[in-house]
């Protein structure tokens, strides 16, 4: 029993002793290990907040294939089933060429817009140091459908049917939950309703989302237009797009639900040529599903991996 | 007072002792793998950046993990990883601190593998439990190998599991450790 005691004695501080020096040579390793600033990721779920482009870029070598769909104005009553007989949709392919890096191709039934696009990441937000990440995204659209009827002698020419988007995206994560986006916007149509408008638009976008759990988050975006605001689209008045979201992932899918006066899915068309409004009640329900898709797995890993 | 101060001698004179002792490296590998038959693609990851110190006098064993130097095949993997499971932004690093409990059956001198038995406390995801793993280490001149392969219960350090992916995800990681340390 002593003896037992004595052992036990023993080897308490021994323990104790050994663990504390266990603490020292971790201080060691901690001393030079690379600090844990760095690049913080997921400032939202997938490249677009909602209609709009996120500072978010895809990873090396993965392709994401996008299907977007907005329902007709919720406001059309039971003939049109509410909305839900009339759906525009917009099935896009986007790839990352470099982490910082990507482009996108995409077709729309709305206006039969085919639109490239390509996004730079120019700064990331750190954990210590840089506050913001940010992103230059530009995008050209061509609308397709058929030439309109002109008076005889007038040709419809191509560059008619081109437009341009340039934005910057400045976004920051401000905690695990908070992240919000500020999107300063210029769209040049090559021709408008009128000769009165000006071919520009300016606009500025606030977007931002709220993580309600870790696979949920609810999102917003509005664009406000600083210049333009009178435009005519195909005769019609045009608002401000403000939309509603819910971001819901599940494994290799993010589903994004939402609510909004645009219909259409391409930047030209929803940031300035928007023709409902949320005070008559002329919204839109949709929906985007993104699946990536690993094309070209990063190098490295493999290697690593090998001697398993 | 003569004897503290022969002790004090005698630990200053063993801290010495051990700095000679010391076996380092910062580029050990931890793979972990997660797959069970469910799981649509495989889910593992590995980190080629673990910090680990062995102590050949005291027996002492540390290892440190940057979770964010994990790297996975899928990019959508790995922010899930991070994003959902480890929370990596609130816990940056993983550690364990032990010893090697059959210290006196390894000679550090003589090359060969020896067989060890490592106690501990394993700490992921914030969470700290005693562990106890066998090993190898394999003496060749001033380097060490060290391997281990053991379960990491993703419970066990609260790391939820949504039922939704209950059955893609395995409860239980296999953790495999490789390492290859030069004499300080």
């Amino acid at each position: 029993m002593r003896n037992a005691l004595i052992v036990l004695l023993f080897l308490l501080p021994a323990s104790l002793i050994s663990y504390a020096q266990a603490d020292k040579l971790l201080d060691e390793l901690s001393a030079d290990m690379p600090k844990a600033g760095g690049a913080v990721s997921a400032t939202f779920k997938a490249t677009r907040i909602i209609d709009g482009c996120s500072v978010e870029n895809l990873g090396e070598g993965v392709l994401d294939f996008r299907i977007s769909h907005r329902f007709g104005q919720v406001n059309q009553g039971y003939q049109n089933f509410y909305g839900l007989d009339n759906a525009t949709t917009r099935i896009g392919l986007d790839y990352g060429i470099k982490p910082w890096l990507m482009v996108g191709i995409g077709h729309s039934a709305y206006n039969k817009d085919v639109d490239g696009s390509l996004k730079i990441k120019l700064l990331r937000q750190k954990l210590n140091g840089m506050p913001i990440t940010l992103s230059y995204a530009t995008s050209m659209n061509i609308e397709t459908q058929q030439a309109p009827t002109l008076p005889a002698g007038d040709t419809w020419v191509f560059p008619n049917r081109l437009s341009y988007t340039h934005q910057l995206l400045i976004g920051r994560k401000f905690n695990e939950s908070l992240s919000l986006q500020l999107t300063p916007t210029i769209v040049h149509y090559n021709i408008v309703d009128s000769s009165k408008f000006n071919n520009n638009t300016l606009a500025l976008g606030i977007g931002g989302r709220i993580k309600l759990t870790k696979r949920m988050a609810i999102t917003g975006e509005y664009y406000y237009r600083l210049t333009n605001t009178d435009l005519l689209f195909q005769g019609n008045p045009t608002f401000n797009s403000f939309s509603l979201g819910i971001d819901i992932e599940t494994g290799g899918h993010v589903f994004q639900l939402m609510v909004t006066n645009s219909q259409g899915l391409t930047d030209r068309t929803f940031i300035g040529q928007t023709t409902d409004s949320w005070s008559k009640g002329a919204l839109h329900i949709g929906f985007n599903v993104s699946r990536v898709f690993t094309v070209v797995k990063p190098k490295g890993f493999r290697e690593g991996a090998a001697s398993w | 007072m003569k004897k503290t101060i022969l002790s004090f001698l005698f630990v200053a004179l063993a801290a010495t002792g051990a700095e000679a002792q010391k076996y380092m490296t910062r580029t050990a590998k931890v793979h972990f793998d997660a797959t069970t038959s469910h799981s649509p693609e495989k889910i593992e990851g590995v980190n080629n950046e673990v910090g680990n110190i062995l102590d050949a006098k005291t027996g002492d064993l540390v290892f440190q993990v940057l979770i964010k130097s994990f790297k996975f095949e899928k990019q959508l993997m790995e922010e899930h990883f991070h994003e959902n499971y480890m929370e990596s932004d609130k816990y940056p690093k993983a550690d364990f601190k032990g010893v090697i409990s059959n210290l006196s059956e390894v000679n550090f001198s003589k090359d060969g593998t020896y067989n060890v038995t490592v106690t501990g406390m394993l700490t992921i995801h914030g969470v700290a439990n005693k562990v106890s793993v066998p090993g190898t280490i394999t003496v060749k001149g001033n380097t060490l190998v060290a391997k281990a392969k053991f379960n990491v219960v993703l419970k066990e350090y609260k790391i939820d599991v949504p039922s939704l992916v209950a059955d893609k995800l395995a409860k239980t990681a296999i953790v495999t450790l490789e390492s290859n340390l030069v004499q300080k």
